[in-house]
C-alpha cells in the first residue's frame, strides 16, 4: 500500500492555503489529520499531485467558548476535544461523541474539520453536528462564507464545500442549560465505523436528533426532533426510520442495520431525557 | 517528484535528510533512519505496530507523510531504553509480566503505553484497555499486557515518590 | 555453584530448570525494538518486488503488457509465467501434492492471485510499476460455493487430466480433489439405523486466516561468485523450504542457506510455500542482486493461506439414556483454487479423524470430500493440529445438539460419554492411540471452579427476568472438554512432500560449563530460547541462563520439520530431553573417573554426580565439562556434546475443560463475555508463565473467529474481507480476562512427559464461545447456527426465533 508520488505543501496561512487550492485546482487536496485521505492515497483510490498540508495554519486551531456559542477551529484534534474541560461543560455531548471514534493515535491525529468535511457517511462528526445545528466557515480564495451542517452534505464525499475552499471553522450555538444529550453508537469493535449511532439533544421544549452511517449522508431529521420535543417517542422513532436508508456492508443487511438503527436511537433517546432537567 | 528537505529530532538526536514527499513516516523511520523498532503491520492504521510518540502524542506512522513530521520531535521504542542501556520501566514490566511473545506489536505496545502513563500515571485497568485499544496484539491476549502496564504505573509512581 | 550449604531444591532453583516461570530471553531484544524480523534486513543493493494481482476471482490472462511500468524510474524487471517456463517455476508443488501456478499460467483461479512480478530499486518504485502493468483479461463464470463445484460444467482446472487419479486417489469430478475415508461406514450406519436417538446437524466451520501481525516476507541474495543463495524469510520450517527449494530450482541443497529470523507470529500461515518466495529468489539471480519481498495486510488476508472452511454433515446416534453408540461425518471441503491444504501425506483432511473427541465412542464413519472453487488457496493449521480444530469444533457442537434432542445437561452428557482415565492408552474407533488423559477429574475440577449449578440457576433466573420483560439480555453457558492431537509425526505415519516428521536438537557444553543448543524447529513468538534451555537445564543441570538457544538457519541447526501443530515441544523438545540424557551419560563415566568409583557408583544429583551414599563426594556439571575438554580421559573421546533426532512412538493427546458466560443482547446482537475459565492438560508443566500466556493468546484468536473473523467473498468471488477494518481482529478493549487453571496427566511415552499447549486454547475455545451464544438461545428451540456468531448473525438467530416480536 504505497501512494502515488505528489508534491508537499505547507502553507503559513489560510490565505495562501486557499491561494494553492485555487492555483492547483484538481489536483489538490488538502491534508488535516490525514487519517481518511492517506489510506485512500495508500490504495490509490485518491489521484493527486498536490497535498497542502494544514497543520502550521494557527487561525484554525483552537477552542472559543462564550455564553450564546461554541467555535472549534478545523484543526481541533478529537483528542483535544476529548481534553477540554470547558468544552464538555459547555457541549458535552462532544466529547461522549468523539470517545467513539477510532481509536487513542488516531484521536491524536483526526481533526474535527477532517471528519466533518471529507463527506464520509461512516464519520461521526457530520451527524452530531447536524443534531447540534453546527454551521461550516468555509473560506475560499476571495472570501468566506457560512454553511449549515445540516445543508452541507450531498452524497458520499460530495458536500457544498467547493474544491478550492477550505473548512476552517466550525460555529456551535449553546445548547440550553439543562439539555438531555447522548450519543449512543453500536460497533464492531473500537476502531469501527458505526453499524448504527444517533445523537439526540433533548430539553426545554425543544429536540434534535441525527443518525450516523445508516444513509450516504448523515441524517437529521426535523420531524424527528419536533416529535422528540413534543415528548412523543414512538413519532421520533417512526420518522428517523422513514429518513435512513442504510446499505449492506459486513456489518450486516439492510433489515438488521434498521432494526438496529431503531434501538441506538431508543437507547440514545432514553439517556438523552434521563439527563435532562 | 524533487525530494525535500526533512528536519527532525528522533530519540534525542537531531537528523536531517533528503526524502521523495510521498515518503511514510515509518519508512522514513525504518529505511532511512534504521530505526526498525517500529513494525509495519496493517498499513491501515488499525494495528498500531509502528506507533511512535510525536510531540507527545501517540501516532500511527503508517498514516503520516514523512514531511508532516518536519520540525517534531519523536521518540520510538529505541529512545525508551535508559541511557547506561538497560531496560526503561514499561520495557521491564513487559518482560517481567510476559507481555509480550513474537514482540512485533511490542515496540508499538510499549510506545503507546509510554504516552498512556504519561497522560494518566494511575489508571484503572478499564483506562488501560481502552487506552491501549489501538494497538491489536495476535499473540497475548492482552491479558499480560494491561497487568504490564499497571505494574508499570506502581512502579514509576513509587519511582516517582522516592525521587521527591 | 559448589556451595554445600543449599539444599537440592535451592540448587534446583537456581537451573531454573523445568517447571520455573523463568522470564523469556527473547525479551530483552524485542522490548527494546531490536528483534530481526525479515523486513528488518536490509543488504547492499538490495531490490524490492510487488506483485501484480487479478482483479478478478476466474478469468483468462489474454496479455501481459509490461511496457509503461518499465518506463518508471527504479523499475528494472517485469516478471511473468513466461520468464519462469523455461526455468520450470512458473508451477510449483504444493504441501498438498497438488500443484500451484507462481505466476499467472493462461488463467487466474482466486482474486488477488499473483499475475507479475516487478522489480525495482525500491518498494515505492515497485508500486509504481505494479500500477501500470497492463492486463488484459477475459472473465469467466466464477464458482464459490463448493457444492456447487460439485456439480458445474465449469472446469477450474483445466492443467489437470479430469480422468487421471489426484494426489489422494480417484477423483470424482472435474473440480473435485479428493475422497478420504475413515472408520467403519457399514457399521456406523448400522448403528444409526438401530438407535435410540439419532441426531443430524451441518456443522459449518466457516472460513478465517491466521493473519499473524508480520505479514509473510522473503529476502533472497544469490551470490554469484561462490554459486550460494541464502534465502531469508518467514519460514515455520526452514529445513524443509531448504529441501524444496533445492529439489524445484535443482540448486544443490548445500548452496542453500535458509534463514528464519525473529518471527513476528505464525498460527500456521507460515507454513506454506508462496508465490513470492519463488520470485525472490528468480529476480535475485536474474538481477545478481538481493531481492526483498514482503507482501502488504491485504496481499496477506487475499492470497497466502486461509484456514478452515468445512462444512461438516453430522449424525450421532445414542440411547435413550444419553450413551453414544455411533458418531458419522461426512465434510465437503473448499480448498480454493489450489490443493495447498497444509497436512502429512497420508492425511489429505489431517487429523479430522480425531473428531470423536473426548468421547468412548465404539464405532464411526468418517469421510472428506476436497474440493476446488475460486477462493485463495490454502487450508493451513491455524493454530491447530491439521483440522483439529475442525474436528473439536464439530465434535463439541453434535454433543450439544445431542443434549438438546435428550433434554440432557450438556455438561452431564458429556460426563456419562468421557473415555476414562483407566481406558488409556485408548485406541479411537477412527484409528487414533490416545496416550494418556483423566477428562473425569479435570471436567469436575471445572464445574467447581465457575459453581457450574449456581450459574446454571442464574441463567434459569435471567430467563425467567427475558420472559417476564424484565431484561432484552440472554446468558448463555458455553462448555467444552477437547482432546487435541500434537506433535507430529511418527515418521511411520507422517510426512511432508516426503520428508518425514522427526526433530532434532544438538547440545554442545562448552569447557566452563555454559552451552549451545540448536533445534530444528523455530519459534515464532513461543519462547523456545526460554523453555528448552529449561529442558537442558533439568535434564543435565547447568543454569538455563548459561546455555545459547539457537534455531533457523538451516547451516547450523539439525535438520527438523519446524513449529507448528503444537509440535516443538513434543518432538524437539523430547529430542532435546534426549540429547541432554546422552550428555549426562557421558558426564556419568567421566564423574566417576574423576572420583576414583565404578560409573555405577555416582549418580545425578541436580546439577552434580555424587558418589552414592558420600554426597559430600561430587563433581558438579560444570567441573565435568572442563575435565571434557581438558583432561585425558581413558577410553572417552574429549568434548562433550549430542545430537538426537527423534522420532516420537506416538503423538501426544493434551486436552482441556473450558467454561463460559455470554451476554447477549437480542436487539443489537451483541455479545459480552462475561467470563472464561480455562483448565489445560499439557502434560508436564516446562514454564508456566510461558503455558498462561499461550492459553491467553489463543483463547483471544478462538473469540475471534468465533464472533466475528471470516474471510468472506461474494458471489463474483470477490474478497470483502482484505483489511484489518473488517477481518475482525478483537483488540485490549473487547477481549475478556481469562482464569486459567490446569491438571497434568503426563504423557507416557514422552521423555519429559510434556504433550504441547500453543494450540489448545483455540481448538477449545472455539467451541467454547460458540456453544455459549447457541446455549443462549436453546430455551427457544435453536439447535445450530454457523459462526461467526457477529452482531447481526446473532440478531438474526433472535429473530427468526421470534424474540423481536
Amino acid at each position: 500500500m504505497i501512494p502515488g508520488a505528489f508534491e508537499y505543501h505547507r502553507p503559513a496561512s489560510v490565505a495562501e492555503a486557499a491561494g494553492l487550492l485555487s492555483q492547483l485546482g484538481d489536483d489538490a487536496r488538502v491534508l488535516a489529520g490525514g487519517h481518511s485521505l492517506i489510506p485512500m492515497m495508500k490504495l490509490r483510490m485518491a489521484d493527486l499531485s498536490h497535498l497542502v498540508d494544514l497543520q502550521d495554519l494557527d487561525e484554525m486551531k483552537g477552542i472559543k467558548i462564550t455564553v450564546s456559542s461554541v467555535t472549534i477551529g478545523a484543526m481541533v484534534t478529537q483528542h483535544e476535544l476529548i481534553a477540554d474541560d470547558a468544552l464538555a461543560a459547555a457541549v458535552p455531548i462532544i466529547r461522549e461523541a468523539a470517545l467513539q471514534i477510532a481509536d487513542p493515535q488516531v484521536r491524536y491525529v483526526g481533526t474535527i474539520g477532517g471528519n466533518v468535511a471529507n463527506g464520509d457517511p461512516g464519520n461521526d462528526m457530520p451527524g452530531l453536528m447536524q443534531c447540534l445545528n453546527a454551521t461550516y466557515e468555509v473560506q475560499g480564495t476571495e472570501a468566506s462564507r457560512m454553511i449549515n451542517a445540516r445543508e452541507f452534505y450531498e452524497s458520499a464525499y460530495f458536500t457544498a464545500r467547493e474544491e478550492e475552499e477550505i473548512l476552517t471553522r466550525i460555529h456551535i450555538p449553546r445548547p440550553a442549560g439543562g439539555t438531555g444529550y447522548a450519543y449512543e453508537k453500536q460497533k464492531r469493535k473500537i476502531g469501527d465505523y458505526a453499524t448504527a449511532a444517533a445523537a439526540v439533544l433533548v430539553g426545554g421544549g425543544e429536540a434534535s436528533v441525527a443518525m450516523t452511517n445508516l444513509s450516504d449522508t448523515p441524517v437529521w431529521s426535523q420531524d424527528a426532533g419536533k416529535a422528540l420535543a413534543s415528548g412523543d417517542v414512538e413519532g421520533c422513532v417512526a420518522a428517523v426510520m422513514g429518513a435512513i436508508d442504510p446499505a449492506d456492508d459486513m456489518r450486516g443487511p439492510v433489515e438488521f442495520k434498521k432494526h438496529v438503527a431503531g434501538m441506538i436511537l431508543r437507547r440514545a433517546i432514553d439517556r438523552a431525557l434521563s439527563r435532562a432537567s | 517528484m524533487a525530494k525535500m528537505h526533512v528536519k527532525m529530532t528522533v530519540n534525542g538526536k537531531e537528523v536531517e535528510a533528503l526524502a521523495e514527499p510521498r515518503t511514510l513516516l515509518i519508512h522514513f523511520l525504518r529505511e532511512d533512519l534504521n530505526i526498525t523498532g517500529p513494525h509495519i503491520g496493517c498499513e491501515s492504521s488499525h494495528c498500531g505496530a509502528c506507533t511512535v510518540d510525536i510531540d507527545g502524542k501517540s501516532v500511527k506512522s503508517c498514516t503520516m507523510f514523512v514531511g508532516q513530521a518536519n520540525g517534531t520531535d519523536i521518540t520510538t521504542v529505541e529512545g525508551l531504553t535508559n541511557p547506561d542501556g538497560s531496560l526503561g520501566v514499561i520495557q521491564e514490566m513487559f518482560r517481567e509480566h510476559h507481555g509480550l511473545q513474537c514482540g512485533y506489536c511490542t515496540p508499538g505496545m510499549i510506545t503507546r503505553a509510554h504516552r498512556l502513563l504519561q497522560e494518566n500515571p494511575s489508571p484503572t485497568e478499564e483506562e488501560v484497555r481502552f487506552g491501549m485499544a489501538g494497538n491489536l496484539c495476535r499473540c497475548t491476549g492482552y491479558q499480560n499486557i494491561v497487568k504490564a502496564i499497571m505494574a508499570s504505573a506502581d512502579m514509576l509512581n513509587a519511582q516517582k515518590e522516592a525521587a521527591e | 555453584m559448589n556451595d554445600q550449604t543449599l539444599t537440592p531444591e535451592e540448587r534446583a532453583a537456581n537451573l531454573k530448570g523445568m517447571g520455573s516461570s523463568r522470564k523469556r530471553v527473547e525479551d530483552v531484544r524485542f522490548t527494546q525494538g531490536k528483534g530481526n524480523y525479515v523486513d528488518d534486513i536490509k543488504l547492499d543493493g538490495m531490490l524490492f518486488g510487488d506483485f501484480v494481482r487479478s482483479p478478478y476471482a476466474h478469468a483468462r490472462v489474454v496479455s501481459i503488457n509490461a511496457e509503461e511500468a518499465l518506463k518508471v524510474p527504479g523499475v528494472l524487471a517485469v516478471i511473468t509465467a513466461k520468464d519462469l517456463e523455461p526455468l520450470g517455476l512458473h508451477w510449483m508443488p504444493t504441501l498438498a501434492g497438488d500443484k500451484q501456478m507462481v505466476l499467472a499460467d493462461g488463467k487466474v483461479l482466486f482474486q488477488g492471485q499473483e499475475v507479475a512480478f516487478v522489480v525495482a530499486e525500491d518498494r515505492y518504485a515497485a508500486a509504481d510499476g505494479v500500477e501500470l502493468v497492463e492486463v488484459e483479461y477475459e472473465e469467466l463464470p466464477v464458482i464459490v460455493d463448493p457444492f456447487e463445484a460439485l456439480q458445474s460444467d465449469v472446469v477450474l482446472r483445466e492443467d489437470l487430466d479430469p480422468a487421471a487419479d489426484g494426489a489422494h486417489g480417484p477423483r470424482k469430478h472435474h473440480n473435485h480433489i479428493f475422497t478420504w475415508e475413515q472408520g467403519d461406514k457399514d457399521a456406523t450406519e448400522a448403528v444409526l439405523a438401530e438407535a435410540d436417538v439419532v441426531v443430524e446437524e451441518m456443522v459449518y466451520y466457516h472460513r478465517t486466516h491466521p493473519c499473524p501481525l508480520e505479514t509473510c516476507g522473503s529476502v533472497a541474495s544469490m551470490d554469484k561468485v561462490t554459486g550460494k543463495l541464502t534465502l531469508w524469510g518467514t519460514f515455520q520450517a526452514p529445513h524443509a523450504v531448504r529441501t524444496v527449494a533445492s529439489l524445484i530450482s535443482g540448486i544443490a541443497e548445500h548452496n542453500i542457506r535458509v534463514i528464519s529470523p525473529d518471527i513476528g507470529g505464525g498460527f500456521g500461515n507460515k507454513v506454506g510455500v508462496y508465490p513470492g518466495y519463488i520470485c525472490s529468489i528468480v529476480a535475485s539471480i536474474v538481477t545478481g542482486k538481493p531481492v526483498k519481498w514482503v507482501e502488504d495486510r491485504m496481499d496477506n488476508l487475499m492470497s497466502t493461506a486461509f484456514a478452515r472452511d468445512y462444512w461438516m454433515q453430522g449424525k450421532i446416534a445414542a440411547t435413550k439414556e444419553g450413551k453414544i453408540t455411533g458418531l458419522w461425518c461426512h465434510t465437503t471441503a473448499d480448498h480454493g483454487g489450489f490443493d495447498a491444504c497444509a497436512d502429512p501425506t497420508k492425511f489429505p483432511a489431517g487429523f479430522m479423524n480425531i473428531c470423536t473427541g473426548s468421547y468412548d465412542i465404539p464405532v464411526a464413519y468418517l469421510a472428506v470430500d476436497g474440493v476446488y472453487t475460486n477462493k485463495a488457496p490454502g487450508g493451513v493449521a491455524y493454530r491447530c493440529s491439521f483440522r483439529v480444530t475442525e474436528a473439536a469444533y464439530f465434535i463439541e457442537r453434535m454433543i450439544e445438539v445431542l443434549a438438546i434432542k435428550l433434554n440432557m445437561d450438556a455438561a452431564e452428557l458429556r460426563r456419562i460419554n468421557f473415555i476414562k482415565a483407566d481406558q488409556f492408552p485408548y485406541q479411537s474407533a477412527l484409528g487414533w492411540e490416545y496416550d494418556s488423559g483423566d477428562y473425569h477429574t479435570a471436567w469436575d475440577k471445572a464445574l467447581k471452579a465457575v459453581d457450574y449449578e449456581g450459574l446454571r440457576k442464574e441463567q434459569a433466573q435471567q430467563l425467567e427476568d427475558f420472559k417476564a420483560g424484565k431484561t432484552r439480555k440472554l446468558m448463555g453457558i458455553g462448555l467444552t472438554h477437547f482432546t487435541e492431537i500434537v506433535g507430529a509425526g511418527p515418521v511411520k505415519n507422517c510426512d511432508i512432500l516426503g520428508l518425514g516428521m522427526f526433530d532434532s536438537c544438538e547440545i554442545r557444553i562448552h569447557p566452563t560449563g555454559s552451552a549451545i543448543a540448536r533445534l530444528g524447529t523455530i519459534s515464532q513468538g513461543q519462547g523456545h530460547a526460554t523453555t528448552f534451555a529449561q529442558i537442558i537445564a533439568s535434564e543435565i543441570g547447568l543454569p538455563a541462563d548459561d546455555i545459547t538457544l539457537e534455531e533457523g538457519d538451516t547451516d547450523t541447526a539439525p535438520y527438523g520439520l519446524g513449529t507448528y501443530g503444537s509440535r516443538s515441544t513434543p518432538v524437539a523438545g523430547a529430542a532435546t530431553a534426549m540429547a541432554a540424557r546422552k550428555i549426562r551419560a557421558k558426564a556419568q563415566m567421566i564423574a566417576a573417573y574423576l572420583l576414583e568409583v565404578h560409573d555405577d557408583d555416582v549418580e545425578f544429583d541436580v546439577d552434580r554426580f555424587v558418589v552414592k551414599g558420600a554426597p559430600e563426594r561430587f563433581k558438579t556439571m560444570k567441573e565435568i565439562a572442563f575435565a571434557a575438554y581438558n583432561q585425558a580421559i581413558p577410553g572417552l573421546e574429549p568434548g562433550l556434546e549430542a545430537v538426537s533426532y527423534y522420532d516420537p512412538p506416538n503423538m501426544t493427546y493434551p486436552f482441556g475443560a473450558y467454561i463460559c458466560v455470554v451476554d447477549i443482547d437480542v436487539d443489537t446482537g451483541e455479545t459480552d463475555i462475561r467470563s472464561f475459565y480455562a483448565l489445560d492438560d499439557c502434560g508436564t508443566r516446562i514454564n508456566p508463565m510461558i503455558i498462561e500466556g499461550q492459553v491467553h493468546g489463543g483463547l483471544t484468536e478462538a473469540l475471534a473467529i468465533a464472533m466475528g473473523q471470516e474471510i468472506a467473498y461474494d458471489e463474483m468471488g470477490n474478497h470483502k474481507t482484505a483489511t484489518l477494518m473488517d477481518f475482525f481482529i478483537p483488540t485490549s478493549w473487547e477481549t475478556p480476562t481469562y482464569v486459567t487453571d490446569h491438571t497434568t496427566t503426563p504423557s507416557p511415552h514422552h521423555p519429559i512427559g510434556a504433550k504441547g499447549v500453543g494450540e489448545s486454547p483455540n481448538v477449545g475455545g472455539v467451541p467454547c464461545f460458540s456453544n455459549a451464544v447457541h446455549d443462549a438461545f436453546r430455551p427457544f428451540g435453536l439447535t445450530q447456527s454457523h459462526m461467526p456468531h457477529d452482531h447481526w448473525r446473532v440478531w438474526k438467530t433472535a429473530r427468526e426465533l421470534g424474540l423481536h416480536a
